[in-house]
C-alpha cells in the first residue's frame, strides 16, 4: 500500500501537488464529518439498549423521577431475580431454546439435502424448479396462515410444539438459497473424483461436502437461532398452554399484568436479550468464516 | 425414418440423465413435499375458504363474492389498508435512505468500523416483545426519556403513542433502530465496488457526486433492488411491533382511533379473535394481490438495476 503512495507524492509537478493536497484536506473534513454522524448515530443505537439496562435497576418509585436519573441511586440487583419470579421466566426460556434446537435441527439437515440436490446433482430442470421454489420467499405467510392453522387443528396440533418445529423438516428456500451458493463454489473435480471411485451421493454429501460447508450450516443455524427467538406471530397463535410459551409470550404476558412496574418488564426484557448478545458476540467468528468460505473459488 | 427419430431422441433422457432426474429428486424431495403441503395446497384451500362463510365450529358454507363485497365496506379494513400502504409508501423509503446514508458514511474508511458494524446490527437480533416493550418505555408521554429531552428545548411534550397523528411516525421512527441489519447489507455491497474503476473516474476529474450517481450507486443497484423487495414484502406483514406497542390488556389493538391498525393485525383480529376464518381469508388473497402487482411494479421499473458483468 505504501510504495504506490509514495510514487504519486514523488510526482515533481507543482500543480498536481496542490491538487492532490486539496484532496487530501476535503477527504480529512468528509471522513471527520462521518466519524461524527456515525457516533453520534452509533449513541442513539445504543441509547435504548443502555435505558433499559438503567431502568431495570431502578426501583418502583425512582423509575417516575421527573427529571429521570441517568444512573440508578441505588442499583437494584434483585429486580432481575424478582422478574424471573413474577413470570414463570426459566420455563418460557426453556421452552424457547427447545422450540430453536428441533428447528435448527430440522432446517439444517433438510436444507443441506435439498441444497445439495439443487447444487451437486446434475439433473434436467434443475434450475427452473429451483427458480420456483425461491420465488415462494415472496409469499406472504397470511396467505397459508389460515388454511395451516385449520389443518394442524384438524389433527391435534394446535396447542402444541409441531407447528411451529415440523414445518422445518421441509426446507426453508431462503437457507436452500444460501447454501446452494456456498455448494457450488465446491469444485466438481472432488465431487466427481469421489463418484468415479463408487461412492454414493449420500456418501459424498455426508464425507466430501458436508465437511467443506461447516461454516454455512453453522450460518444457517445462527440465523434459524435468531428467528425462533424473535418469533412472536407464531408461538401467539398455537401455543395456548402457558405451560408450552416462548419467552416473547411471556414478556407480553408480563406486560398485561405488571404493565406498571416498569423496572421488572426491563429486568425481564434484559434478561430475554442477553442470550442473544453472548450468542452475537461468541459467533461473530463463524459470521465471518462463512463469508471467508465464499472465495474459496479454484 | 431417421428424419423422425432425431426430433423424437431429443425428448428422451440418456440412462445417465435418468438417473441423475431420480436422484435429484429424491434430494430434493423435502422441498417437494414442503411446497406441496406448506405452500401451494394451502393457497388453493385459502382461495376456497375466502368464497365461504367459516367458524372453525361449522363446515365452511359457500357465499361467493359477498365477503369480497363486506370488505369493501368495511371502514376498519379500508383504515388498516391505508395505515399499512403509509408504511410501505413513507416508512419503508425513509428506512432504506437511512440505511444507505449510514452505509456510505461507514464506508468512508472511518477507524473503529466492527463496532459500528456491532451497535447497528444488535437492535435487529434483540427479541422484538423486549424490544417494543423499552419502546414503549422511551415513548411514555408523562415519563419517557423522549419527552424530557424535547423538554430541555421548550417543545410541548408529544404523545408519540397515544396521538393518532403522531403514532405511524412513531413506529417509522423505532423502525429504524430495528433495521439497522440493511446498514450492513449495504455496506457490504459498498466494499465489492471495485476500486479500480473510481480510480479512473477520478483520473477522469469526476467529483465525489459524480463518482456516486455514475458508479457507486449502479454497482450496489442490486442489492438496493434486493431491498425493496424483501422490505416491500416485509412492510405489507408488518405485525409484531404495532402489536405490542397497542396491544390493551382486553386482546384488542390497534392504537388511538385504529391509527395503527395494519393490514395483518385486522386479519390475525377477524381470524383468531372472531374466528371469521373466511372474512380473513379473503383479507389474505387481497393482501396477496396487493402484494404481487406491487413486486411486479418494482420487477417492471427496475430499469435503473444495473448487473455488472464479471469477468
Amino acid at each position: 500500500m505504501a510504495a504506490p503512495q509514495t510514487i504519486r507524492t514523488a510526482v515533481p509537478a507543482p500543480v498536481a501537488i496542490d491538487w492532490r493536497q486539496n484532496r487530501i484536506i476535503i477527504e480529512r473534513i468528509k471522513q471527520g464529518v462521518a466519524y461524527v454522524i456515525c457516533t453520534a448515530m452509533a449513541l442513539a443505537f445504543v441509547f435504548p439498549l443502555y435505558w433499559l439496562v438503567v431502568t431495570a435497576l431502578k426501583t418502583d418509585l425512582e423509575i417516575f423521577l421527573v427529571p429521570p436519573s441517568i444512573l440508578p441511586v441505588n442499583p437494584q440487583w434483585q429486580n432481575f431475580y424478582q422478574a424471573t419470579i413474577y413470570i414463570d421466566f426459566w420455563r418460557f426460556m426453556f421452552n424457547t431454546f427447545a422450540i430453536a434446537a428441533l428447528s435448527i435441527i430440522g432446517t439444517v439437515t433438510s436444507c443441506t439435502v435439498i441444497a445439495y440436490g439443487f447444487a451437486r446433482i446434475r439433473w434436467p430442470g434443475r434450475n427452473i424448479i429451483f427458480l420456483i421454489y425461491l420465488s415462494t420467499i415472496m409469499l406472504p405467510a397470511q396467505v397459508t396462515l389460515i388454511p395451516l392453522y385449520i389443518t394442524y387443528r384438524s389433527m391435534g396440533w394446535v396447542g402444541t410444539i409441531l407447528p411451529l418445529v415440523v414445518p422445518s423438516f421441509f426446507g426453508n428456500p431462503f437457507f436452500v438459497f444460501l447454501l446452494r451458493q456456498f455448494l457450488m463454489t465446491i469444485p466438481h473435480e472432488l465431487t466427481d473424483a469421489a463418484r468415479i471411485d463408487g461412492a454414493s451421493e449420500v456418501g459424498i454429501l455426508r464425507y466430501v461436502v458436508l465437511p467443506l460447508v461447516r461454516p454455512a450450516l453453522a450460518t444457517v443455524a445462527l440465523f434459524t437461532f435468531v428467528n425462533v427467538y424473535r418469533d412472536y406471530l407464531a408461538p401467539l397463535i398455537y401455543l395456548q398452554n402457558q405451560d408450552q410459551w416462548t419467552i416473547s409470550l411471556g414478556l407480553k404476558m408480563f406486560q398485561n399484568m405488571y404493565g406498571a412496574q416498569w423496572q421488572l418488564m426491563m429486568a425481564a426484557s434484559t434478561l430475554a436479550m442477553l442470550p442473544m448478545l453472548i450468542l452475537f458476540f461468541l459467533t461473530q467468528r463463524t459470521f465471518i468464516k462463512g463469508i471467508a468460505l465464499t472465495g474459496l473459488k479454484e | 425414418m431417421a428424419t423422425i427419430s432425431i426430433p423424437k431422441r431429443r425428448f428422451e433422457f440418456t440412462r445417465t440423465q435418468r438417473r441423475a432426474l431420480i436422484t435429484g429428486l429424491v434430494f430434493i424431495s423435502p422441498a417437494l413435499i414442503g411446497l406441496a403441503f406448506f405452500t401451494i395446497w394451502p393457497i388453493i384451500q385459502s382461495a376456497y375458504y375466502s368464497f365461504t362463510n367459516y367458524d372453525i365450529l361449522r363446515p365452511p358454507r359457500w357465499i361467493g363474492l359477498q365477503n369480497y363485497e363486506r370488505l369493501l365496506n368495511d371502514r376498519v379494513f379500508v383504515l388498516a389498508l391505508s395505515n399499512t400502504l403509509i408504511m410501505v409508501v413513507v416508512g419503508l423509503p425513509i428506512h432504506l435512505l437511512f440505511d444507505l446514508g449510514m452505509a456510505f458514511l461507514l464506508n468512508s474508511k472511518i477507524r473503529g468500523l466492527s463496532i459500528y458494524r456491532t451497535i447497528f446490527y444488535i437492535p435487529s437480533i434483540t427479541p422484538v416483545v423486549a424490544s417494543a416493550i423499552v419502546w414503549m418505555w422511551l415513548f411514555n408521554g408523562q415519563y419517557g426519556i423522549l419527552n424530557v429531552i424535547l423538554g430541555w428545548f421548550g417543545i410541548a411534550p408529544i404523545g408519540w403513542l397515544t396521538d393518532p397523528n403522531w403514532i405511524k411516525t412513531s413506529l417509522i421512527f423505532m423502525g429504524l433502530w430495528f433495521g439497522g441489519n440493511t446498514i450492513l447489507v449495504y455496506l457490504a455491497g459498498l466494499q465489492e465496488v471495485p476500486t479500480h474503476l473510481i480510480e479512473a473516474a477520478e483520473l477522469d476529474g469526476a467529483n465525489a457526486w459524480q463518482k456516486t450517481r455514475n458508479i457507486t450507486l449502479p454497482m450496489i443497484s442490486p442489492i438496493i433492488f434486493y431491498t425493496i423487495i424483501i422490505n416491500i414484502i416485509g412492510y405489507f406483514q408488518y405485525f409484531t411491533e404495532g402489536w405490542v406497542l397497542t396491544a390493551t390488556r382486553e386482546g384488542a389493538a390497534g392504537g388511538p382511533a385504529n391509527s395503527a391498525l395494519f393490514y395483518s393485525m385486522y386479519l390475525y383480529q377477524n381470524a383468531f379473535q372472531q374466528f371469521k376464518m373466511g372474512y380473513a381469508s379473503a383479507q389474505a388473497w387481497i393482501l396477496f394481490v396487493i402484494v404481487l402487482i406491487a413486486t411486479v411494479i418494482v420487477f417492471r421499473t427496475s430499469g435503473w438495476v444495473y448487473y455488472h458483468a464479471e469477468e
